[in-house]
């Protein structure tokens, strides 16, 4: 079937429709910019905020409070964050939610008389997000998934190509800068909202010549009552787990004890788990605080409470990770001029380091990067003026869109890949209990993979958004797995058994790229912390 | 997954169609959603949580439920009042107050990690 493509233009055009994505959107708009927005999905339901909903790193701008804050987390992080963009993300977070009360509505709870802001539900949040940047002006693209960027001849990106499934016609949109808030990769996990998060953003900004940065840390796994989607962590903090024969499976925990939880996995096949440390208040509390989290027991007819249910883990990849695209500004520029990143796209390591373990920070990172991102998309837009629409346009796509030949694919590249992925990258004996022996060989069938598709996968123009898909995760496992293999130590999340103890000599972050061939390099050596003396 | 979409009470709006982030419905010739590729859905409930006539129920599997399963049985989630809970229960709906304006958990602590048993035990 032959189809009209549809051309458009935008001064700023934003690839993803989660919180990053809409934040960029916003403030790109009230710069003056025309804004067009492009969701894969549904822009208010897409991802893992929408359906899951988050704590947010909410803190009055107190010094004590706000000091209190970032020193909390560093160790855990590995000591890769950095104060002045921890500052910068409590000021962005607070004013931003401060405006949702305020320009959005939103129905923040009050509690004893003082409005509660630690906390969106999801839903609420990215529903009224989609009508905020509608309001204000911003056009959105619904079922539009991007599939390459645009380059002008000097290598500037100028815009985005992709397809409009409930169409089926493929777009092509002119653009002045552009915002890739696309997520991170949970690796169609089935994760709570997270099938839409296939890394895509991080091909595409490699594609255009943008390297990622802390890939190694990208081994996140949420607790998930077994054979569900629901990855709601932090109630679990009252959980007693258990053998399948019932007796209590020692160590174990939802923080501090979820490797436990894997090895025995592993070993079995089965953890039972029981919430059996929460008072009745407490018990209240959860199902007013997250009701999303009752959905399955619930329907299952499980009582959390005082039954014993078997739960597994499933891959949050990079969603949870802190590794994505490396920015070079404040403005969440990438190196490539022209892109942006915001969001779990993003690497998170400025105010994580290496380690999130929940949404607190993810969120906040979002909506800050999400609000920078936006508005250096819009002055760079702004700077480059009507010489925009002269611009020749190259696209940047290569594997599943322009084959370099030789072989075509033999078999079927979608199931391959899923194939490929789920034996190399979900099981938690070679993503989560990393191992070099292991990493390795896995990170050779994965480049062996990688190579046949680049050869000669493609597909037609409904099925190319899938393709990049599947060469989207692929990639982005490759970047993870030469990252992890490069840091011979414990750090963060990037635990090596082979190599149990954090390095001194190691305190900097890794800097991970390539599409074919693949590098990985440190960047210069942090500054020592105190601390560390004592690590 | 999604398993149920209800002919009676589906008032053929196709918000379903717009909203699912994983594009799983298609238009059926009377207008009444076609649930076209179960395999995409993600379990995510935004369907169910976006349908204004509570006509959608979402299983809490990632998998197909099996042949028989109340979980595909419409008067089964329509008597347990399962079918619009989670609308219900996010508030969502003429008349109802928003969820968010209660939406305070607990407070977390440091996570409980599971004790060895006793000796003897």
């Amino acid at each position: 079937m032959t189809t009209t493509a549809l051309d458009l233009t935008a001064d700023v055009v934003i690839v993803g429709g989660g919180p990053a994505g809409t934040w960029a959107a916003l403030t790109a708009a009230a710069a003056g910019a025309d804004v067009l927005l492009l969701d894969k999905g549904y822009c208010g339901t897409s991802g893992p905020t929408a359906s899951g909903g988050t704590g947010v790193w909410y803190v009055q701008p107190e010094p004590a409070a706000r000091e209190k804050a970032m020193a909390s987390r560093e160790a855990l992080g590995g000591h890769l964050q950095d104060r002045r963009w921890m500052a910068r993300v409590l000021d962005q977070t607070y004013e931003n939610m401060n405006r949702l009360e305020a320009e959005a509505r939103y129905p923040f709870p009050v509690v004893d008389g003082v409005v509660h802001k630690r906390g969106l539900q999801g839903p609420e949040y990215m529903r009224r997000m989609r009508s905020w940047i509608k309001r204000a002006g911003v056009r959105i693209l619904d079922h539009s998934p991007a599939t390459e960027l645009l380059v002008d001849p000097t290598g500037t990106v100028a815009g985005v190509r992709g397809h409009r499934r409930q169409h089926n016609t493929d777009y092509r949109v002119r653009a002045s800068a552009v915002v890739l808030a696309t997520g991170g990769c949970a690796f169609l996990s089935k994760a709570l909202g997270c099938d839409v998060a296939t890394g895509d953003g991080a091909l595409y900004a490699a594609e255009a010549g943008a390297a990622m940065s802390g890939m190694e840390f990208s081994n996140s796994y949420a607790i998930a009552p077994a054979f569900t989607s629901v990855t709601k962590t932090a109630y679990y903090g009252f959980a007693t787990f258990f053998h399948g024969d019932g007796t209590p499976l020692a160590g174990a925990g939802s923080q501090g004890g979820r490797s436990v939880i894997a090895k025995e996995l592993l070993r079995t096949g089965t953890v039972l788990c029981q919430i059996d440390h929460a008072t009745p208040e407490q018990q209240a509390l959860m199902r007013s605080g997250q009701p999303n989290f009752f959905l399955t027991f619930d329907r299952l007819g499980i009582n959390p409470f005082t039954d014993k249910f078997p739960v597994t883990l499933l891959l949050e990849g990079t969603v949870r990770g802190t590794g994505g695209i490396q920015i070079v500004d404040d403005d969440c520029a990438t190196s490539v001029p022209g892109l942006y990143a915001a969001g779990d796209a993003a690497t998170r390591e400025l105010i994580c380091g290496g380690f999130t373990g929940g949404g607190s920070h993810n969120s906040a990172w979002a909506m800050s990067s999400g609000t920078w991102a936006g508005g250096g998309a819009a002055r760079f837009a702004a700077a480059l003026g009507s010489s925009a629409a002269k611009r020749r346009l190259t696209g940047t796509g290569g594997v599943a869109v322009r084959p370099t030949g030789g072989r075509p694919f033999d078999g079927d590249p979608w199931a391959e890949a899923q194939d490929v992925l789920r034996r190399q990258v979900h099981p938690y004996d070679k993503n989560y209990l990393r191992h070099g022996d292991r990493l390795r060989p896995a990170l050779t069938e994965l480049d062996e993979l990688w190579q046949r598709l680049r050869a000669g996968a493609s597909a037609d123009p409904a099925g190319t958004p899938r393709l990049r898909q599947a060469a989207a995760m692929v990639a982005h496992a490759r970047w993870m797995y030469t990252s992890a293999l490069a840091r011979t130590e414990s750090r963060g999340m990037a635990r090596r058994q082979e190599y149990p103890d954090l390095d001194p000599a190691q305190h900097r972050r890794l800097t991970v790229g390539g599409l074919d061939e693949l590098w990985v390099r440190p960047e210069s050596l942090l500054a020592p912390r105190p601390e560390l003396a004592v690590a | 997954m999604i398993e149920v979409v209800s002919a009676s009470r589906c008032v053929t709006c196709d918000v379903c169609i717009a909203v699912c982030p994983t594009d799983v419905f298609d238009r059926g010739a009377d207008g009444v959603p076609v649930i076209a590729r179960q395999s995409d859905c993600q379990t995510c409930f935004m369907c169910e949580a976006h349908c204004p006539a509570d006509a959608l129920f979402v299983a809490p599997l990632t998998h197909p439920a099996p042949p028989g399963s109340p979980l595909r049985d419409e008067d089964h989630v329509t008597d347990t009042g399962l079918l619009g809970s989670y609308r219900k229960e996010l508030g969502w709906g003429r008349g109802r107050k928003s969820g968010a304006r209660t939406a305070v958990g607990p407070e977390l602590g440091r996570a409980r990690i599971t004790p060895a048993p006793a000796q003897g035990e």
